[in-house]
């Protein structure tokens, strides 16, 4: 199926929010995610269903400043 | 108040725009914004709000200048090195402009100093290097209602967003808790291109005008995210979250706390 992640479409696999992170080897306590702009719990992550057409944000923390 | 008329001509170009005129000038010479953190972001958005006239600058640093400082932190100078952050720039800036009044703290913000810190200023801008500062700043202006300018920055990406307390979506609306100690490298051993610190400081500093002029649309509910390596922006959108534990419908922070300071290893960092 068809989804954009950070705003580029990408041909993916996986049933669910987590799948997607497990294959991209992004460890879920480093990003906070979109689903179609709503921000999803992280508990939910491994709950919550990809259909095509969806839109995600991956938003690593950025902490520096100095 | 009255300008002068050194005054007028400093601010010309300034009083020249329509939606500044004389009045947002007044408006600036009465702010009073508190720059968090006197490093690379700190630097450049204390330079421009030095030069267009800002009223009162707080600045709150403990941190000495660092030989390793200078390729981002443009407001400490080679013969800075070994005195504190707060003097230094506070001597750039009055060279800059002697209208600016400079408050100094030579402390760190923490649990117990930040509310009657910040309730003191109008905008904060957050310059900090660290989760646990930042997760409290973004509490402390929840809780002492003030807005927000958050930035970020991290090898070759920055981040900036303003947040208006109850308004829009704050820090945690996105990121609920610091990470993991040790997952993410956010600590000086991570490495960041030293202009990303003007490009995301200026940017902040736009943003606390703005907001002091009441002019434009703040970045409020959306993140822009920028790389250096594409040299693209991109906003993200976010929202109030009503799972917020800060600004949610049911808080479960009720009061500022200090999260445990990070623990800095390269070897995590790389890994
Ligand atoms: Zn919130």
């Amino acid at each position: 199926m068809q989804v954009k992640i950070n705003g580029k479409s990408e041909e993916v696999q996986g049933a669910t929010v987590l799948d997607l992170l497990k294959a991209k080897n992004i460890d879920p306590h480093m990003v906070a995610v979109e689903l179609n702009h709503t921000i999803l719990e992280r508990d939910h992550l491994g709950t919550a269903h990809v259909k095509d057409g969806d839109h995600l944000e991956f938003l690593f923390y950025m902490g520096g400043g100095r | 108040m009255n300008f002068t008329d050194e005054q007028v001509t400093r601010y010309s170009r300034h009083i020249l725009l329509p939606e500044v005129g004389g009045k947002g000038q007044k408006k600036i010479a009465q702010s009073k914004i508190l720059i968090v953190g006197a490093g690379g972001l700190g630097s450049p958005a204390a330079f421009y709000l030095a030069a267009a006239g800002a009223g009162t600058i707080g600045l709150i640093d403990s941190d000495l200048v660092d030989l390793s400082n200078l390729q981002r932190q443009v407001i400490h100078q080679t013969p800075d090195v070994g005195r504190p952050k707060v003097l230094s720039a506070k001597e750039k800036i009055e060279a800059i402009n002697p209208d600016v009044k400079v408050l100094t703290y030579e402390d760190r913000l923490v649990a117990k100093n930040a509310l009657e810190l910040i309730r003191a200023y109008d905008v904060v801008i957050d310059g900090v290097d660290n989760f646990p500062a930042k997760f409290l700043i973004n509490d402390a202006c929840f809780f002492a209602e003030k807005p927000l300018v958050h930035g970020g920055i991290l090898r070759f990406d920055g981040r900036v967003t303003t947040i208006i307390p109850k308004k829009s979506a704050c820090y945690r609306c996105v990121f609920k808790t610091p990470p993991p100690p040790g997952l993410v490298a956010s600590c000086q051993e991570a490495g960041v291109i030293g202009v990303l610190a003007g490009i995301i400081g200026t940017l902040q500093a736009t943003e606390a005008l703005k907001l002091v002029l009441g002019i434009g649309r703040p970045l409020t509910d959306r993140m822009l995210d920028f790389d250096a390596r594409r040299t693209t922006f991109r906003e993200i959108k976010t929202k109030r979250n009503p799972n917020c534990p800060l600004c949610g419908s049911h808080p479960t922070i009720t009061e500022l706390f200090d999260h445990e300071p990070e623990v800095c290893d390269l070897k995590q960092v790389e890994a």
